[in-house]
């Protein structure tokens, strides 16, 4: 089973902390983490809404399977500059 | 060519050191600020940014990429300040150094544009009435 570290940014960071790790079944992709996450913390649900995500540093889709040691971070809607 | 994120003001001079060469004519320099008032016209104590420095740092130097695919020549610098700002501190800085004032402009406005785009930077509008709130960039509509 895959232990993956989460890392949560801006509004998520203040619902779901800034980082955990997280165990998830195997053949678990991103998608998954997510609605792991949501089950545990639905005030998170209302931040779906633009949300990315990345696999080690590198953009990727909810269908991107996980691999032990993978750290995965969510990524709120960008408002630098 | 400089791409940083940084918890320290930003002096722009630096900025500008980094990217100036002698067949460099024209030079941009561009640098955003904390503005006293939000869009809606509310005071604004200051700014708290924070981003995925790795991805950020990353994404300047894949935006100084693009404009040297088209403006060879282009020297570019990103910089970013993150952590608690006061009104009138600069949160970014863009430096467009080119051997024409053309491509330099161009340039530094891709860069910010790109930036604003693409960057995981998050911005966490402070206010004087003591709320707090995350505020996104918005496109196609937005002031420019």
């Amino acid at each position: 089973m895959p232990v993956v570290r989460l890392v949560a940014f801006a509004r998520l960071r203040e619902v779901l902390g800034e980082h955990r790790e997280i165990v998830l079944p195997d053949g678990a992709n991103v998608g998954d983490l997510w609605e792991a996450l949501v089950r545990e913390e639905p005030r998170a649900t209302a931040l779906a809404r633009g949300l990315r995500f990345a696999r080690n540093d590198a953009l990727c889709s909810a269908e991107m399977p996980l691999r032990d040691g993978d750290e995965i971070s969510l990524l709120p809607p960008y408002g630098g500059g | 060519m400089l791409f940083e994120i940084v918890r320290e003001p930003i002096d722009l001079r630096t900025i500008e050191n980094a990217v100036l060469a002698p067949g460099c004519g024209g030079v941009v320099s561009f640098f955003g600020s904390v503005r006293e008032r939000a869009d809606d016209g509310r005071a604004v104590e200051g700014l708290r940014y924070e981003a995925h420095e790795a991805m950020a740092r990353a994404s300047f130097r894949e935006i100084a990429d693009e404009v040297r695919a088209t403006m060879p020549e282009v020297r570019l610098a990103i910089v970013h300040r993150i952590g608690a700002l006061n009104v009138g501190e600069i949160a970014v800085a863009v430096v467009a150094a080119a051997p024409h004032r053309a491509e330099a402009f161009a340039a530094a406005r891709f860069a910010i544009d790109a930036l604003k785009e693409r960057s995981p930077i998050w911005k966490q509008e402070r206010y004087c009435d003591g709320e707090r709130l995350w505020v996104e960039n918005r496109f196609g509509e937005e002031r420019r």
